[in-house]
């Protein structure tokens, strides 16, 4: 074989990208490997997150040098976490799938009576609807902060205070919409028309059509992009860090309970952990990091395979 | 016909019945557009109108000092970190991109795709204590900006392959062999027919993990730090402040002082993100219609 050396340096240059990859997750393993031993399975189900004693020596458990009673559990950012996203997907769901369904149905429908001055509407909606998904985060956050956390503890929260899982999953669930709405948009835009148009020849009004003909076919790809959403939605740092209340060994009891989530917390322990003398705090991080790493990797894989169309019931002959 | 007219009142009813579905269906799909649409407009409004009001000509020209002051440390830092990400990721994404679009139709390429999917879907802020137990703590770089540039480096370079490899394949094949059968060779192919035909995609991709590393933070939390003073030109060992920073922690102080400057920094980093993202839909819009 010949050696072609312009093709091998663009081969090297692109496997930086793998290569960035495995050393995030091996560096992570390694380092948190100690943390693994010692917090053991119990990690993902304890409730209590408890740096020990710092300013005490430290003993030595399992030959692990700890801080005196160090107990660290993250179950509470878990359900932290899960909670959130799973409500944000709740309001989502229906908001896109709306937005989507009008964009793609209705719109055009007005369209048809517009005066000649106007602007074509639909590419100016749906260009507004990606724009969601492009603003920064900690916008999200400042506004949740500015305008919702205010409006919940006035109106919803019985104790007046708005910071906690409800203003969490709302801002979620704002920023987790376009990604529904515009994967759903995009499929709804290639149904043949012969389906479309099959169905009006059977008498089904609009709407009928719609719902009874054109979403059950885009099932599929509509479920792929929600699990995307959620992907993202779990993985998801400042925006719930700074709506949330940051709740710590306390599991929610209501939509109105302080939480932290996974990656929220990461954020909020770095001065805490820092001042940790044996590092076991940084280490049992590390370890919280690769919990969210597999998690959001089970997930944005599901949501590939539903989306490449893998598992749909038509592909399979 | 008996039989029609005993009907008559059901069929009546059940078309009826129809038609209220189909209205309150349409009604309910709208107020979910009305829904996604309006908080978004709700968004830039709060943020322009209050980070508009809090622009004076020190914001630009004062550093922060404590929760008061200007921006000018916090623009300079951002501008510094994301200059630096892309100076690290526009080579090895575009060159990742290159390869996957010209030579990477095979096993080896589909490995490097997929990887560089699970690298987009990882959160930020794993990226971001990955670079904060290898580069700030291990190597003793500290607080940084080659940390910061490293990490953003990381979070958008498989943005810039996936934008580049579509944008070169859709240069035609024809181009391709109309350069081989001239006798170039494959650098030249690439560099003088392929990358010139797919330019306006490169720069999109570029301009848009631009608006990326603009605009995020969980990543510069654990490796930039914060400073109240301009960059010192070290690349290790000082840390830098960044506008991001100022948005998230400068909201909950209690004045109103710093309170403005949160909304300032935010209305650039969005002003900068909205203007590249609508920037490069007009330029797709354009291209596509010509």
């Amino acid at each position: 074989m010949k050696i072609r050396p312009f093709r091998l340096s663009l081969l090297g240059l692109s496997l930086f990208v793998p290569a960035a990859l495995c050393a995030v997750v091996l560096f992570l393993i390694i380092y948190s490997g100690q943390a693994i031993v010692f917090n053991g399975l119990g990690f993902l189900s304890r409730i209590t997150w408890n740096l020990g004693n710092l300013y005490s020596d430290p003993v030595t458990i399992k030959g692990i040098q700890v801080p005196l009673g160090a107990n660290y559990g993250i179950l509470v950012f878990i359900i932290g976490t899960l909670a959130s996203s799973l409500i944000a997907i709740l309001i989502a769901v229906p908001l896109s799938v709306g937005a989507a369904i009008f964009l793609a149905e209705a719109v055009p429908e007005l369209e048809r009576s517009r005066p000649r001055w106007m602007p074509p509407i639909r590419p100016a909606l749906s260009m507004l609807v990606e724009l969601v998904a492009v603003v920064p985060s900690v916008v999200f956050g400042l506004w949740g902060v500015a305008v919702l956390v205010p409006f919940i503890g006035k109106y919803l929260a019985p104790s007046g205070n708005g910071y906690g899982l409800l203003a969490a999953s709302i801002v979620l669930a704002l920023m987790i919409t376009p990604i529904i709405a515009t994967t759903l948009l995009d499929s709804l835009m290639q149904i043949g028309k012969e389906n479309r148009e099959s169905a009006f020849a059977l008498g089904a009004t609009h709407f009928e059509v719609v719902s009874k003909v054109m979403l059950p076919m885009v099932r599929t790809t509509l479920i792929g992009g929600i699990v995307l959403a959620l992907g993202r939605a779990l993985g998801e740092t400042m925006a719930v860090l700074m709506v949330s209340g940051g709740a710590i060994n306390i599991l929610p009891t209501s939509v109105f309970s302080p939480v932290s989530t996974i990656a929220s917390f990461i954020v909020s322990q770095l001065d805490s952990a820092e001042s940790d003398p044996t590092n076991m705090a940084v280490r049992s991080l590390a370890e919280i990091a690769l919990v969210l790493f597999l998690i959001t990797l089970a997930v944005n894989a599901t949501a590939k395979l539903l989306t490449s169309g893998a598992l749909s019931v038509r592909n399979r002959k | 016909m008996s039989v029609t007219v005993n009907n008559q009142p059901r069929f009546q009813a059940l078309a009826l019945r129809r038609a209220i579905i189909s209205h309150i269906g349409w009604i309910a799909c709208g107020l979910g557009l009305l829904l996604v649409i309006g908080p978004l407009l709700d968004i830039v409004g709060v943020v322009a109108f209050n980070g508009i009001s809090a622009f004076s000509l020190k914001l630009f020209t004062t550093t922060t000092n404590g929760t008061a002051g200007g921006l000018l440390n916090a623009i300079e830092g951002t501008l510094v970190i994301s200059a630096g990400g892309m100076l690290i990721a526009v080579p090895i994404g575009v060159g990742a991109g290159i390869y996957l679009a010209e030579y990477g139709s095979n096993k080896l390429g589909n490995t490097i795709r997929f990887l560089s999917d699970v690298l987009t879907g990882t959160p930020s802020i794993v990226l971001g204590y990955f670079s904060y137990i290898v580069f700030v703590t291990t190597l003793g770089w500290d607080f940084s900006v080659l940390a910061a540039a490293i990490t953003i480096a990381i979070l958008i370079v498989p943005y810039l392959a996936r934008i580049t490899e579509i944008a070169l394949r859709q240069v035609p094949n024809t181009m391709r062999e109309a350069g081989f059968a001239l006798g170039a060779s494959e650098p030249a192919v690439v560099f003088k027919i392929v990358l010139p035909g797919a330019t306006s995609g490169v720069v999109t991709g570029a301009l848009l993990a631009l608006a990326i590393s603009v605009g995020e933070t969980a990543p510069l939390i654990y490796t930039a730090g914060w400073s109240n003073y301009l960059w010192n030109g070290k690349l290790t060992n000082a840390p830098i402040g960044y506008l991001t920073y100022v948005i998230w922690t400068f909201i909950d102080q209690p004045d109103a002082r710093s309170h403005a400057l949160a909304f300032a920094a935010a209305f650039l980093v969005m002003l900068v993100v909205l203007a590249i993202n609508i920037g490069v839909r007009l330029i797709i819009r354009r291209t596509k219609l010509t």
